[in-house]
């Protein structure tokens, strides 16, 4: 018998049932299970029932969220989120990749970039950014505390299957618009909350023609545009990026894995519930000007006013966002004056974005403060190693050790009440990067720029 | 888990869209433990400003006792933090109608026994107006017929996935049905993974 056509994430959903329940719902395994401080309240739910971590080999330990980006001393309340990670850790014989060692780092950069990522793989993680993963062709989601605890105790996840969107990115990204710009340009366009609900494919000739780490940025914001899972189908980039890497397989064992996940691709006529077209030769540098991801407009662009939303609760929203941004309606985005910038994050702490803010800066001097935390150890020795951290030093960026750093703030490495960051990461909500402060989403050659100008001129 | 099947009970409204779970409950907040509670950092950035200074008269504070919350699209989207579930409850919020809910957001309050109904744009809008008028706004919430009943009979109806108002309505206990599913778990390990094992490096 035929099968019907089907989509990347079904023939991945179909291969890891254990059981199915007539009201929809899933049993689902889990192939990789991420954890990190945050994950604390999962071991803990399971330990006041008696209960073990049922797969420890399957479950990788990373301090991220809470950990020093500098040589400083960990605040009380960060140091005793890290010593929970290790204290779990060690307990239930799950491997740790512990700070300074090669494999450290945020978690979504260290993932894939371990082999520890493969295409047609489940993975999650108590972070929503694990849909970063899915950018190797696998099925990664974001899960709460009750859920952790329930993957820690089964290594199963009860779950129901999500509508199929499709992204098509026509045409190439023009020179200077990198992957962040068209995420940025994607939530804009069907807004913070058009994926819920659904699990998105990227697909198209941009798509296609992005490395692995501008897949990864990509895949990384489609919760920012409500999506829990974003995918890219495994192909060339896919293969050349993770043969090699040291969990993946090796050998035969490659061989065979390989030629299976090209074969993941959704059938040609499968059906999507939604589908989207984007054309990339017609997309700019982006940067957001309010509280919401979906906020995004062209540097060229201005800020918006209320009169440019029909709905007034939306209209009152945007004024509150402008409000709070310390904005004016229809001012030119490129005269927004910045305090400080920050590079890094699990969206944009890749080897490739430190590489172009490093393109964007060489020779000239930042003007406000600016800091870099690589995702990674790796990504660090990388930059290091072949001069990229160099040239970020030089113009005066302060260069950091990886973790969450300036995202989320957790750390103690926070935007001041009132200030304006220019920041690659992923969520510019009221208060991410510190009480009052003022974030705008931007891609890193251009929070580059924005450190040498003070302001949105351009990437050149 | 507790049972949810029916709840009366005063109305915090929030109407504004894409409240996300930073602003529910902010990050510096989420190394707290369970048991220290969460209701003080609820909604924070509405209640007290970037220096610490309360707000006077703040919608959050002045719905103080509120046991559902009427809230605009996209709620709880943004990070998966459980945290920002427990300082609804921890504030009182059993119930939560929104035209559209964060994903993870909504999944983490269904093992917690908090009650995610979703309302059509136009009902949430028709009841925040009659809610926001109204001497006390009260609302009888019953999950046995999906309804949300104004004080003076008008009802409506709310969307909510069956599996979620199965668990709500009998308290189930999720991990408890699983384990109990042990031996077809053991079975799926038995069979050649999805994907190749991670290789010792």
């Amino acid at each position: 018998m035929a099968s019907s056509p089907r989509s990347l994430v079904g023939k991945i959903w179909a291969r890891h049932v254990v059981t199915e329940r007539e009201d929809g719902q899933s049993l689902l395994f889990v192939d990789r299970h991420l954890v990190h401080e945050g994950s604390r309240r999962g071991f803990e739910l399971i330990g006041q029932r008696g209960l073990t971590v049922r797969r420890p080999d399957l479950t990788f330990a990373l301090p991220d969220h809470y950990v020093p980006t500098a040589a400083v001393t960990a605040k009380p309340a960060a140091a005793n989120m890290l010593a929970l990670l290790r204290e779990n850790a060690r307990k239930s014989g799950v491997t740790l990749f512990d700070v300074g060692t090669r494999h450290h780092g945020i978690v979504h950069v260290v993932g894939p970039e371990a082999g520890l990522t493969l295409p047609g793989s489940i993975i999650v993680c108590g972070d929503s950014h694990t849909a970063t993963h899915g950018a190797m062709g696998a099925l990664a989601f974001g899960i709460g505390a009750s859920e952790v605890s329930h993957v820690l105790a089964t290594q199963t996840l009860w779950q129901a299957r999500p509508r199929d969107m499709r992204i098509r990115v026509t045409g190439r990204l023009p020179e200077g618009v990198s992957a962040k710009d068209l995420a940025l340009a994607v939530i804009a366009r069907i807004g913070a909350a058009g994926g819920t609900g659904h699990a998105i494919e990227f697909t198209g000739e941009a798509v296609r023609a992005l490395s692995m780490e501008g897949r990864l940025t990509l895949c990384n914001m489609a919760i920012e545009a409500g999506a829990r899972i974003g995918t890219v189908a495994p192909d060339a980039t896919t293969l050349a990026y993770l043969k090699g890497r040291p969990y993946a397989p090796q050998g035969a064992a490659w061989d065979a894995a390989a030629a299976d996940w090209l074969s993941l691709a959704s059938d040609q006529d499968a059906a999507f519930h939604q589908e989207v077209e984007l054309d990339a030769s017609r997309l700019a540098p982006m940067m957001t000007w309010g509280t919401s991801p979906e906020d995004a407009v062209p540097i060229t662009g201005r800020v918006p006013g209320p009169q440019d939303y029909r709905d007034p609760v939306r209209a009152e929203a945007a004024a509150r966002s402008i409000a709070y941004m310390g904005l004016e309606p229809g001012q030119p985005m490129a005269e927004i004056r910045f305090d400080r910038v920050f590079i890094g994050s699990c969206t944009n702490g890749r080897i490739e974005d430190l590489r172009a803010a490093a393109a964007a800066v060489r020779g000239r001097r930042a003007i406000i403060p600016a800091m870099v935390s690589p995702g990674s150890e790796a990504v660090r020795q990388q930059a290091e190693a072949e001069g990229t951290a160099a040239i970020l030093r030089e113009a005066g960026f302060e260069w950091r050790t990886p973790g969450c750093s300036m995202c989320v703030g957790l750390n103690g490495d926070l935007v001041d009440p009132g200030a304006r960051c220019a920041s690659t990461s992923n969520r510019n909500f009221a208060g991410r990067q510190g009480p009052g402060a003022r974030t705008h989403l931007v891609a890193p050659a251009l929070a580059a720029s924005i450190a040498l100008h003070g302001r949105a001129l351009g990437v050149h | 888990m507790e049972a949810f099947r029916s709840l009366e009970a005063l109305v915090l409204h929030l109407p504004m869209p894409n409240t996300d779970t930073d602003q529910i409950v902010p990050a510096r907040f989420l190394s707290r433990g369970r048991s220290e509670g969460f209701a003080d950092a609820f909604l924070q950035g509405l209640r007290f400003r970037s220096d610490g200074t309360p707000i006077a008269d703040n919608p959050v504070d002045r719905a103080k006792g509120a046991g559902i919350l009427l809230a605009g699209a996209n709620f709880g989207c943004g990070s998966s933090r459980e945290a920002a579930v427990y300082a609804l409850q921890d504030f009182g919020i059993r119930a939560v109608l929104a035209p559209s809910f964060g994903d993870i957001f909504s999944g983490n309050a269904a093992k917690n026994g908090l009650l995610c109904g979703i309302l059509p744009e136009q009902d949430a809008a028709e009841l925040g107006t009659a809610l926001d008028a109204a001497p006390e706004p009260v609302l009888r919430i019953d999950l046995t017929s999906c309804t949300a009943m104004l004080a003076d009979g008008r009802a409506f109806t709310f969307g909510i996935d069956p599996f979620r108002r199965r668990c709500l309505l009998e308290g189930l206990d999720e991990l408890g049905v699983t384990l109990s599913l042990s031996d077809l778990i053991a079975a799926f390990e038995q069979r050649p993974p999805p994907v190749p094992q991670p290789a010792v490096p």
